[in-house]
């Protein structure tokens, strides 16, 4: 995968391209996206794969004028424009699902193929979605993996804690990536996606670990019953991470859509 | 100097446990810990002792806002500050603050404080504050990203809603005013404007600009806030303003007063611990959402004192009394340190934190009266230069009166 940069009307946009085969773009989720994630690798063996980073993740640029969903939304379509993409399959983990989600809605007739990893955009009263910018680093890896151990060695890779300038450089980027975040899942992750799903006219695949205990597997439902015609694929001993957990089926099952 | 004396009003029936059993004291507090009942005593209690303060000399009498919160009972400090405006006739109110962020719209803000300005009779000092990350993002849902941009954007709305002289629109981005036209107007135009921070250099930067006086309500003591301030005080250099005058600057510190050094242990130790040990204890989670910090401010190491990297813990007398956290001894141990205090941070305004935790009203009285009568005339002339310096304290009509009707009622013209 190569990290690579392209001019769009707000800030230059960074972005992983890598591998050959049908275009496809992936949207990440509020942990954001680095270059040694597997899961746009395994992609790469099968597609050719975008994979922006929304502005404040990685060592992209912040941008201020994006404040709502709405903003979001527009400036990732521009990205896709701005790749010049036809048609691409539209690929979306937790946030970058909701962001996903919002696209193929609101521009119904650009993408024929939408894949939902774990979405957040819904809100179920009994079924309330854990507030992650009130965690403390020890709470994810549960919420996050079906197996913790596993999960919470990858999380804190090369971590340390004792050492006050890595501490400052992960509050920073803490407060880069989960600031940005924040504008669309803060304080509670719905910014109106329930009345727009509808709209929604591509071929859609929902994606979910059984285990999911961030977003749960509930919610496959509600985006099923919104989302006319979507399948689901359910991978076990996956959680919220099933894109780290089992990379190779969630692989599988995109070629599902074609 | 300006001498507050300021209440955070504390529920005093945290229990012993409170620290093993609860996550918080903050944002999501047990229910059943607060008693409603009790809370009528609490409430008038505290309020009593702002009075008293006010009859023993104190400049202002304070008040602020949080919300959820076991030390703070105080989610609306306009309330509490109608009933002493009411009540008190020379003193300032200060209420440090209004966090305008919340208001939609804030010209509510700029209305309330109109009204305590008009019944005070021109004895208001306003506060802005931007307001802690538990308030302002976790209890009242503000996007931490979004917060500074939604706070300037109330600010001008409220000083323009008190100086524009007739009807206007306001188009903001998160406010849309067709006619704007608050009334009645404070007395005080505008009122003087103190912004509580915590160490953002854009913090700095609006008090300077604004001719605004900056304040620092830590409770971590007047040794560790010098560094902060002198990060102040470098900026108002580095800024070029035209003065600087200690009046710019105000500081939070906790003072307890006894006959001597031992009494005031004795007679205090156990309402500070309760104070450090139970009503600090914060979900660490809750300290700092992800994005209310500026990068800036992260950069130049300004971290929530709501979670210290090694928490509060047991803390005890010695090391609050020693590290300055408490300035607390005989009148004259109070008054070297109060001294030191003051000029090594260069503050004119000192909110006094002198009811602290649990303690009983007594001996609050008892320690805010030996401060008011055995310290404070020794630190009033500190600073002569600025003496007259009266841009960041109040200014009250000639004629403060609380209005009387006459005894009877009577059918006359």
């Amino acid at each position: 995968m190569e990290l690579k940069t392209v001019a769009t009307q707000h800030v230059p946009v960074r972005y992983y391209e890598g591998g050959n085969g049908q275009p496809l773009v992936f949207l990440h989720g509020a942990g954001g996206l680095t270059g040694e994630d597997p899961f746009p690798h395994a992609l790469a063996e099968k597609y050719h794969v975008y994979a922006p980073l929304l502005p404040g993740y990685g060592d992209s640029e912040e941008c201020g004028e994006l404040r709502d969903m709405l903003d979001i939304t527009l400036h990732t379509l521009d990205v896709v424009d701005a790749l010049g993409l036809k048609d691409p399959i539209l690929v979306g983990h937790s946030m970058g699902g909701m962001i996903a989600s919002e696209m193929a809605a609101l521009d119904n007739h650009r993408f024929s193929r939408l894949a939902l990893i774990a979405p957040a955009g819904l809100w179920l009263d009994d079924h309330p979605i854990p507030d992650i910018f009130s965690l403390v680093p020890y709470e994810y890896p549960p919420l996050l993996f079906h197996n913790v151990e596993a999960g919470a060695a990858l999380m804190t890779q090369g971590a340390n804690f004792d050492d006050p300038e890595w501490l400052k450089d992960f509050l920073v980027t803490n407060a880069r990536q989960l600031g940005m975040a924040g504008k669309l899942l803060f304080p509670v992750p719905e910014r109106g996606l329930s009345q727009r799903l509808y709209r929604i006219r591509a071929k859609t695949l929902l994606i979910w670990g059984d285990s999911d205990k961030l977003v749960p597997p509930v919610y496959a439902q509600a985006f099923k019953k919104g989302i006319k015609g979507a399948e689901l694929a359910a991978i076990p001993e996956a959680g919220h991470m099933v894109i780290w957990e089992k990379t190779a089926r969630v692989v599988d099952a995109l070629g599902r859509l074609g | 100097m300006k001498f507050t004396w300021f209440n955070l009003m504390p529920w005093p029936y945290l229990p012993d446990d409170f620290r093993e059993k609860n996550r918080s004291v903050w944002v999501d507090i047990d229910q059943s810990l607060f008693d409603p009942v009790k809370s009528h005593e609490v409430y008038n209690t505290y309020m009593d002792l702002l009075e008293y303060a006010s009859t023993l000399g104190f400049d202002g009498i304070g008040v602020n806002e949080h919300h959820q919160n076991g030390y703070g009972i105080m989610p609306s400090p306009n309330i509490i500050a109608a009933g002493l405006a009411r009540r008190t006739k020379d003193v300032g109110l200060v209420v440090l603050g209004n966090s305008i962020a919340l208001y939609n719209p804030p010209v509510r803000v700029a209305e309330e404080f109109a009204m305590l300005d008009c019944i005070s009779g021109g004895r208001l000092v306003a506060g802005f504050p931007v307001g802690t990350s538990m308030d302002t993002n976790f209890c009242y849902g503000q996007i931490p990203a979004l917060t500074r941009e939604k706070y300037a954007e109330a600010h001008d709305l409220i000083r323009k809603a008190w100086s524009e002289p007739k009807p206007f629109a306001f188009n903001g981005r998160y406010n849309k005013l067709r006619h704007v036209n608050i009334w009645p107007r404070p007395i005080q135009n505008p009122p003087p404007i103190h912004i509580p921070g915590g160490g953002s250099v854009e913090t700095y930067d609006f008090c300077i600009d604004n001719t605004y006086s900056y304040s620092y309500l830590s409770f971590s003591g007047y040794i560790r806030g010098k560094a902060l301030m002198d990060g102040y005080w470098k900026r108002v250099a580095e800024r070029n303003a035209p003065d600087t005058s200690p009046y710019r600057a105000g500081f939070a510190q906790t003072i307890l007063v006894a006959d001597t050094d031992e009494e005031a242990e004795r007679l205090y130790s156990k309402h500070v611990s309760y104070f450090y040990n139970r009503c600090l204890h914060v979900f660490a989670g809750f300290a700092d959402a992800p994005g209310y910090r500026t990068i800036k401010t992260i950069q130049t190491g300004a971290l929530s004192q709501y979670a210290p990297v090694r928490g509060w813990g047991e803390i005890t007398w010695k090391e609050l009394t020693e590290g300055g956290h408490v300035i607390a001894g005989s009148p004259e141990t109070v008054r070297q340190r109060m001294e030191d205090l003051i000029k090594s941070l260069r503050v004119g305004n000192i909110f006094c934190l002198m009811h602290v935790g649990d303690m009983p009203k007594e001996k609050c009285m008892y320690s805010t009266k030996l401060f008011a009568e055995k310290v404070m005339p020794k630190l009033r002339g500190l600073f002569p230069e600025y003496a007259d310096d009266g841009r960041f304290w109040c200014h009250p009509i000639k004629q403060v009166t609380p209005g009387s009707l006459p005894r009877e009622a009577v059918a006359a013209e």
